[in-house]
């Protein structure tokens, strides 16, 4: 069974007076452990698939299984708690609370789990020493660089061991080196501890670092590297 | 999220903009504040007034005759002379609740001493007419049982008498003075008792003689042994109310009453005190409720900046929903913040309420009186505000879109 199943999904937002269709009928299915890359134009349904996915948003029509859980039936507290157990954002901007240590934005998942004060320490340190943050655990997000804040929400985003992390333009904000780093840390949770990622990005030269990319148009999946793969394999079948 | 984080989380997110946070609470200490020294105002002056009371005599009930009813014309209370020596001597064998018994006649008269004159308030009683009132003596003695029997011409001065007839530092013991031109010699001086609780009547601008000899020498009467009033003394002051009602039961069949209207008038002190206590009462409420309109702007004030600050804090919200918090722990935490807010504020202004309660006491001499009901109440009242003024912001936090919430800028 995938970790990410998605069955026509439809989506309409009313932007003013305006009716915007951003998903129409997309289907998609992500195995635990891949690393996929998002891409397309802006208003191709991107974003709004990934507040599907992430539990945020819920789809008009279709179905979305997170894990085998029916998320498309679910109460919104039902989905706080996915969120909280089975997935971790990382954000474009970090979204780190300020004058608040990077200990204690790695702990904030947690709060939300009832974890004791101690072993929320304990935890969050282990995972800012993960992203390479050791000595920083009591700076503040604005005596850290762009660098550093996205590691601190890369450890908040992991505290919860979540099947599945969301990445929307993770490294949007910052230069290209620390860009590479950011990626090549995806690559090593994603290789090492098995983390399915998903991650929504404009950068090509950062998609094509992914082992899948699914490009998105129009509400659709317009390219996706795994069915071509699969239709290569296909091909090769039938010439065989 | 445990009750104890939510706590931490509020006091850390009051504690990043302390200027907006005391600002904010400075609306619930003054209410608070208020609420205590008004609400102490009007406790000391309900205090002041039960001492008065018991100044006067807290066992003490007066019986007044009744009304009298000629050609269809009502006289109103005390316009008959109903009671008599007879209902006196009654009460004294056949109510066992009742102490003391003094009859009274009460006349203005000229009093004269040398070349100094004063007019005042001259009653004839009994020698237990000093007990009944509980009225020491400065100086000298009060007529006996034998001045009573014998109509013999002796005098007790109030203190405004005294004041007004003697130059200061003169001994008015054993002085003549003249009543309607009867000499009476000073047997004894009151101690002063002030101005009556109820009016404005002054107390010791009286002067007290034996009721046979007002009778028969002073006052005079139409019907010898009738009294204009009595002054009598419960055994203690739970037997009030029996006396009351023995008192009742003896004249009632001593003037031979049938019908519901009875022709005199028994008061304990307590009835009179209930009105002016209720006065005070409702001075105390009134104190109170306008506190409480300071105590209400407050709590406008923590709902105003709660919106703000839900409105600065959108997109913590709405990281704090993408990381796992439910609707009900936004609403707790921003609930929470407002009770912090408000108790907090409610416990300066407690501080606040009884050290302005303290120093109108000290200035302004006024009494005042604390009580721990008037503490409680108000304490509990601020976190009501809280919650009341809270839950409104806090709702609205909870129910952000956590998409929304996320793009906020």
């Amino acid at each position: 069974m995938a970790l990410i199943e998605v069955t026509e999904i439809w989506k309409t937002y009313l932007l003013g007076e305006v009716r915007v269709e951003a998903l129409c009928g997309a289907s998609l299915a992500i195995e635990k452990g891949e690393f996929v890359a998002v891409t397309g134009p802006s208003g191709s349904g991107k974003s709004t698939l990934m507040h599907i996915l992430g539990c945020l948003d819920l789809p008009d029509r279709g179905d979305y299984r997170l894990d085998g859980e029916r998320v498309t039936q679910m109460g919104s507290d039902e989905r706080a708690r996915l969120r909280n157990q089975k997935i971790g954002f990382v954000f474009q901007n970090f979204f780190l609370m300020s004058r608040t240590s990077a200990r204690e934005n790695v702990e904030l998942p947690l709060l939300y789990s009832d974890t004791p004060a101690k072993k929320r320490r304990e935890i969050a340190l282990r995972l800012l020493e993960r992203v390479g943050l050791q000595n920083r655990e009591e700076h503040f997000p604005n005596q850290l660089s762009g660098g550093q804040q996205q590691r601190v929400a890369i450890a908040r985003a992991l505290v919860n061991h979540p099947a599945l992390l969301l990445a929307d333009e993770p490294t949007g904000n910052l230069d290209s080196q620390t860009g590479r780093e950011i990626i090549a840390l995806f690559h090593t949770l994603n290789e090492e501890e098995g983390v399915t990622i998903i991650m929504v990005t404009h950068d090509s030269d950062v998609a094509v670092q992914a082992r899948r990319r699914i490009r998105f148009r129009d509400g659709l999946i317009a390219e996706d590297t795994a069915r071509k793969e699969a239709a290569l394999e296909l091909g090769r079948e039938e010439r065989a | 999220m445990n009750l104890l984080a939510i706590c931490r989380v509020a006091y850390k997110a009051l504690g990043k903009n302390r200027l907006r946070t005391a600002l904010t609470m400075l609306g619930v200490i003054i209410g608070v504040g208020s609420v205590i020294a008004m609400l102490a105002v009007g406790q000391g002056a309900k205090d002041s007034i039960q001492r008065s009371i018991a100044a006067i005599g807290s066992n003490m009930l007066v019986i007044f005759p009744g009304s009298v009813t000629s050609g269809g014309v009502r006289m109103g209370a005390g316009a008959s002379s109903t009671l008599n020596l007879g209902d006196v001597e009654a009460i004294r064998q056949e109510c066992p609740a009742v102490a003391l018994v003094s009859p009274i006649r009460r006349g203005a008269a000229q009093v004269v001493y040398r070349d100094q004159n004063w007019i005042s308030s001259v009653q004839g009683v009994s020698p237990e007419y000093q007990d009944i009132r509980d009225w020491p003596l400065v100086s000298g003695e009060f007529f006996t049982q034998q001045d009573m029997e014998g109509g013999t011409a002796v005098v007790v001065l109030g203190q405004s008498v005294v004041k007004n007839l003697f130059a200061p530092g003169e001994d008015p013991i054993g002085q003549i003075v003249r009543i309607k031109n009867v000499p009476f010699r000073v047997l004894g001086v009151l101690s002063p008792k002030g101005q009556s609780a109820f009016g404005h009547q002054d107390q010791d601008d009286t002067v007290l003689i034996p009721f046979s000899t007002a009778e028969r020498r002073v006052l005079g009467s139409r019907f010898l042994g009738t009294v204009n009033s009595m002054v009598v003394s419960a055994v203690g002051p739970l037997q009030v109310t029996e006396a009351q009602k023995q008192i009742t039961e003896v004249l009632r069949r001593r003037h031979r009453i049938q019908s519901d209207e009875d022709d005199f008038t028994v008061r304990s002190l307590e009835d009179i005190g209930a009105t002016a206590q209720a006065t005070a009462s409702v001075m105390t409420l009134l104190l109170g409720s306008i506190a409480s309109v300071s105590l209400l702007v407050g709590g406008i004030g923590i709902m105003n900046i709660l919106l703000v600050s839900v409105t600065e804090r959108t997109r913590e919200i709405g990281v704090r929903m993408a990381v796992g918090a439910r609707r009900r722990d936004i609403l707790k935490q921003f609930l929470v913040e407002a009770i912090v807010l408000s108790t907090t504020g409610g416990f300066v202004g407690i501080l606040l309420g009884v050290g302005v309660a303290e120093g109108i006491s000290l200035w302004a001499k006024w009494p005042v009186f604390i009580t721990l009901w008037s503490l409680l109440m108000s304490f509990g009242f601020s976190g009501a505000v809280g919650i009341f003024f809270g839950f409104y912001p806090a709702r609205k936090a909870a129910g952000l879109n956590p998409i929304d919430a996320l793009r906020y800028e």
